[in-house]
C-alpha cells in the first residue's frame, strides 16, 4: 500500500501543479509555483528511489507500474533535471516576457505544459504497460509541440510543424510495433491488458516467436529511434531544438531523449529473449555508429549555438544506443552513466547558452563574445560545460565514454576507430568554436544580465563529482540495472 | 464463417480502395469525404469482428472510431478549412500515376513483409494485416508526397486508421485500457493541429508548408 502511495504522490504532483498552473496563468508568482511542484517532485522521486534501494524492484497498482533499478534511477534524474529547469526558466522566461517574446497566454501556456510534460515522461519511466508506454511518449510529444512555437516566429513554427509530423509518423512505426509485439504476447499469455505488461512479457521472453518479435524491433526501432533522434530519422531534434525556448530545449535534450532511448531499450530485452541472437544489439550498434559520425560531421559547420549542443546531443545518444548495442556488463554500465551525465551536462549547457544569448540577443555564434569578461559565471560555465560534453577527464561524461571505448576494443575491435574518429571531430568542433565565443573583448551590443547561477554550479559539480568518484550506492545501481538489462 | 470472412475482406478492400482514393484526390474537402468513409469502413468491422469472435470490447472501440474518426475529426477538419477560406482550395499534386504505381508496390511489399505473420494467426481476419500495413504506408506517401499542411494531416490520422485496423485484424484489438489513450492522444492531436492551422495560415498567409523552408543546414 505505502509503496503505491509514492508513485501516487510522484505521478500525481506534475498533474495537479500543470491544472493549478493553467489557473494561475501569468500571475507574477507563477514561477515560484512552478518550482513548488518540481521541487515536489523530486522529493516524491528520491522517496521512491529510497524504497527501491531497500527492498528491490516492486510492483504497484495492481500490476500497472513497475518500478526497477532501470527506470527509478531515470525518474529521480528526471525530476531532478525537471526542478533545476525550473529554477533557471523563473528569471529567464521573465526577461523573455520583458523583450516581448512571449505573451500573457503564452506564458500560462508555457507552466502548464512543462508539468504536464514532466507527468508524461514520469508515467512513460514507471508504467509496467507497454501499449501505455506508447500513449505516454506520444503525451510528452504533443505537450511540448506547441512549446516549441512559443514564440510565434516563422522558423518556430516551421520547427514546431517539423517535430508534429516527424514524431508523429516516427511513434506510429512504433505502435505497430507494439501491436505485433502484443500479438505474439497473446499466443502466449492469451488476451486482455496482461499481456501487455512488462514483468509478464519479459518472464516468457524465451516463447514469444521470434520471427515476429524480429519484425516488430525493426518497427520499434525506427519509432522509437525517431524520438531519441538517431540517423537518418534526426531531422527534427536540431530545429525543435533550436527554436525552442531555452529551457524546453535543456529539457528535450537532457530528458526526452534519454526516455526515448530507455523504451527502446526495454523492449530489446525483451526481443533478445525471444531471438537469443545479437539481431537487435546490431541494428541499435549501426544506428549508434551512423548518428555519432553524422553528428559528429555535422558539428563542424553550425552556426547558431543551440543547433550546435543539439548536433552534440545527437552524438551522445548515438553513443548510449551504441553501447546498450554492444550489451554486456561494461558497456551497459558505460551506457546508463553516460545517459546520467550526459542528461545533466547537456541541461547545464544549455543554461548557460540560454544566458549568453539572452545576453547578446542571438544565436549567432560569430556574434557571441567576451563571455568571460562580459559575466565569468557564464563564460566558465560555458567553458566548463564544453570541456565535460567533450569528454575531458576528470568529468564524468570521459569515465562512461571511457568505459564504452574498452567495451567496444574488447567486443567490436572493428568499430573502434570509427567511434575515436567521431568523438575526435566533435571534440575539436566544439572545443574551437566554444573558445572563441569565451574569449576576447567584450563587444558593445553585450547586455550584462543576472545569472541563474544555482542549476549550472549543481549540475557541473555532480558531473566532476561523478568524473572523480562514483559514489558505491550508485555504482551497485548500476550494476543492479546492468544486470536486469544484460 | 465464409460470408464473414469474405464481408471482412470486402471492407478491408474497401478501406485500401479509400487509401489510393485519397492518393490520387486533389480537392481538399474530397479528401475529408474519403477520411470520412474510411473511419465509417473501419468501425462497421470493429464491430463485425466484436460480433463474431464475441469480443465485446470491440463494440466500445468500434463506437469510439464512429465518433472521433466518422464524425468529430471530419467535422473539425471542415470547420477549420471553412474559417480558412481554403474550401475551393485544390493542391497541385504532380505525378499522380507514379505515386499510385509506389502505392501498388507498397501494398505488395506489406503482403511480404507480413507473411510470417499470417502464417502463425489463426484469426479468421489474419490476411487483412497485409492491407492494413499497406494502409499505414500509403498513409506515409501521402505525408511525404503532399505539401499542404491538411493534407498532411489527413495521411497522418489514415495511418492511424491503418494502425487500428492492424490492432483489430491481428490480435482483436488491443487491451481497452490502449484504446481509450490512443483515442486520448488523436484527440489531443486534433487540438494541437487546428492550433497550428492558425498559427501556419496567420504566419505564412497559406497551408503551404513549402513556404517553411528556412530551416536549413547551411554549407
Amino acid at each position: 500500500m505505502q509503496n503505491s502511495a509514492v508513485l501516487l504522490i510522484l505521478l500525481g504532483t506534475p498533474l495537479f501543479a500543470a491544472a493549478v498552473l493553467a489557473f494561475v496563468g501569468d500571475r507574477r508568482f507563477a514561477p515560484e509555483v512552478n518550482i513548488t511542484g518540481s521541487a515536489a517532485t523530486f522529493v516524491a522521486g528520491i522517496g521512491l528511489a529510497l524504497e527501491v534501494y531497500e527492498q528491490g524492484s516492486m510492483l504497484a497498482g495492481e500490476n500497472f507500474f513497475f518500478v526497477d533499478a532501470f527506470n527509478v534511477y531515470l525518474a529521480v534524474l528526471t525530476s531532478f533535471v525537471s526542478m533545476t529547469t525550473a529554477i533557471f526558466s523563473r528569471p529567464y522566461m521573465r526577461r523573455e516576457r520583458e523583450h516581448g517574446r512571449v505573451g500573457h497566454w503564452g506564458m500560462r501556456f508555457y507552466h502548464a505544459m512543462f508539468q504536464l510534460f514532466i507527468f508524461a515522461m514520469l508515467l512513460c519511466l514507471l508504467t509496467n504497460n507497454i501499449g501505455v508506454l506508447w500513449i505516454a511518449m506520444e503525451l510528452a510529444t504533443l505537450s511540448t509541440v506547441l512549446l516549441v512555437s512559443l514564440y510565434r516566429t516563422p522558423t518556430a513554427i516551421e520547427a514546431a510543424w517539423k517535430y508534429f509530423i516527424l514524431c508523429g509518423v516516427g511513434i506510429a512505426q512504433a505502435l505497430f510495433g507494439t501491436v505485433l509485439l502484443y500479438f505474439a504476447a497473446e499466443r502466449v499469455l492469451g488476451e486482455g491488458g496482461q499481456a501487455l505488461l512488462w514483468t509478464n512479457l519479459s518472464l516468457v521472453s524465451d516463447k514469444l516467436e521470434p520471427t515476429i518479435l524480429s519484425l516488430a524491433f525493426v518497427f520499434l526501432m525506427v519509432g522509437y529511434g525517431t524520438k531519441v533522434g538517431l540517423v537518418p530519422l534526426h531531422n527534427w531534434l536540431p530545429d525543435a531544438h533550436s527554436e525552442g525556448p531555452t529551457p524546453i530545449s535543456a529539457v528535450l535534450s537532457g530528458l526526452l531523449l534519454n526516455i526515448a532511448l530507455y523504451a527502446l531499450v526495454r523492449c530489446k530485452v525483451l526481443v533478445d529473449g525471444a531471438t537469443h541472437s545479437h539481431h537487435a544489439g546490431n541494428i541499435m550498434m549501426g544506428f549508434g555508429i551512423i548518428s555519432i559520425l553524422v553528428a559528429a560531421f555535422s558539428l563542424l559547420r553550425q552556426k547558431d549555438i543551440k543547433r550546435m549542443f543539439s548536433y552534440s546531443s545527437i552524438e551522445h545518444m548515438g553513443i548510449a544506443t551504441f553501447a546498450f548495442g554492444l550489451g554486456g556488463p561494461v558497456a551497459t554500465f558505460g551506457a546508463l552513466l553516460h545517459m546520467l551525465v550526459h542528461s545533466l551536462a547537456k541541461s547545464a549547457i544549455f543554461f548557460t547558452v540560454g544566458h549568453a544569448s539572452q545576453m547578446h540577443r542571438t544565436q549567432e555564434m560569430d556574434r557571441i563574445k567576451g563571455l568571460f569578461k562580459g559575466n565569468p559565471l557564464v563564460g566558465w560555465g560555458l567553458m566548463f560545460g564544453a570541456m565535460a560534453i567533450v569528454g575531458m577527464p576528470p568529468f564524468g561524461v570521459f569515465t562512461s565514454e571511457f568505459l564504452i571505448l574498452t567495451a567496444t576494443m574488447k567486443s567490436a575491435p572493428l568499430m573502434t576507430p570509427f567511434l575515436l574518429l567521431g568523438l575526435g571531430v566533435a571534440f575539436a568542433a566544439i572545443f574551437r568554436k566554444v573558445q572563441a565565443m569565451v574569449s576576447g573583448e567584450i563587444p558593445d551590443y553585450q547586455k550584462p544580465l543576472k545569472a541563474a547561477h544555482v542549476p549550472v554550479m549543481l549540475h557541473m559539480a555532480i558531473v566532476l563529482a561523478i568524473g572523480i568518484y562514483l559514489p558505491d550506492f550508485l555504482s551497485k545501481w548500476f550494476i543492479t540495472a546492468a544486470e536486469l538489462i544484460k | 464463417m465464409e460470408t464473414i470472412t469474405q464481408i471482412n475482406s470486402f471492407l478491408a478492400a474497401l478501406v485500401l480502395l479509400t487509401a489510393f482514393g485519397m492518393l490520387s484526390q486533389k480537392r481538399i474537402s474530397s479528401l475529408i469525404h474519403l477520411f470520412t468513409w474510411q473511419g465509417l469502413f473501419l468501425s462497421i468491422n470493429t464491430a463485425i469482428v466484436g460480433y463474431v469472435a464475441g469480443r465485446h470490447h470491440l463494440y466500445i472501440s468500434s463506437i469510439l472510431t464512429l465518433s472521433l474518426k466518422v464524425i468529430l475529426l471530419p467535422y473539425i477538419l471542415h470547420v477549420l478549412i471553412a474559417r480558412l477560406k481554403h474550401r475551393k482550395d485544390v493542391e497541385t499534386v504532380v505525378n499522380i500515376p507514379t505515386t499510385m504505381l509506389i502505392g501498388i508496390v507498397l501494398v505488395i511489399f506489406s503482403y511480404h513483409l507480413t507473411a510470417p505473420v499470417r502464417e502463425l494467426s489463426t484469426f479468421i481476419t489474419r490476411s487483412t494485416l497485409a492491407i492494413a500495413l499497406a494502409t499505414v504506408m500509403i498513409g506515409l506517401l501521402m505525408m511525404i508526397t503532399r505539401r499542404h499542411a491538411v493534407t498532411q494531416i489527413i495521411g497522418f490520422l489514415a495511418m492511424e486508421n491503418g494502425l487500428f485496423f492492424a490492432a483489430t485484424s491481428t490480435t482483436y484489438g488491443m487491451p481497452l485500457v490502449v484504446e481509450l489513450g490512443v483515442a486520448l492522444d488523436v484527440l489531443i492531436a486534433a487540438f494541437i493541429f487546428g492550433m497550428f492551422f492558425f498559427q501556419i495560415h496567420t504566419t505564412f498567409d497559406s497551408l503551404d508548408v513549402d513556404q517553411m523552408a528556412r530551416l536549413k543546414e547551411e554549407s
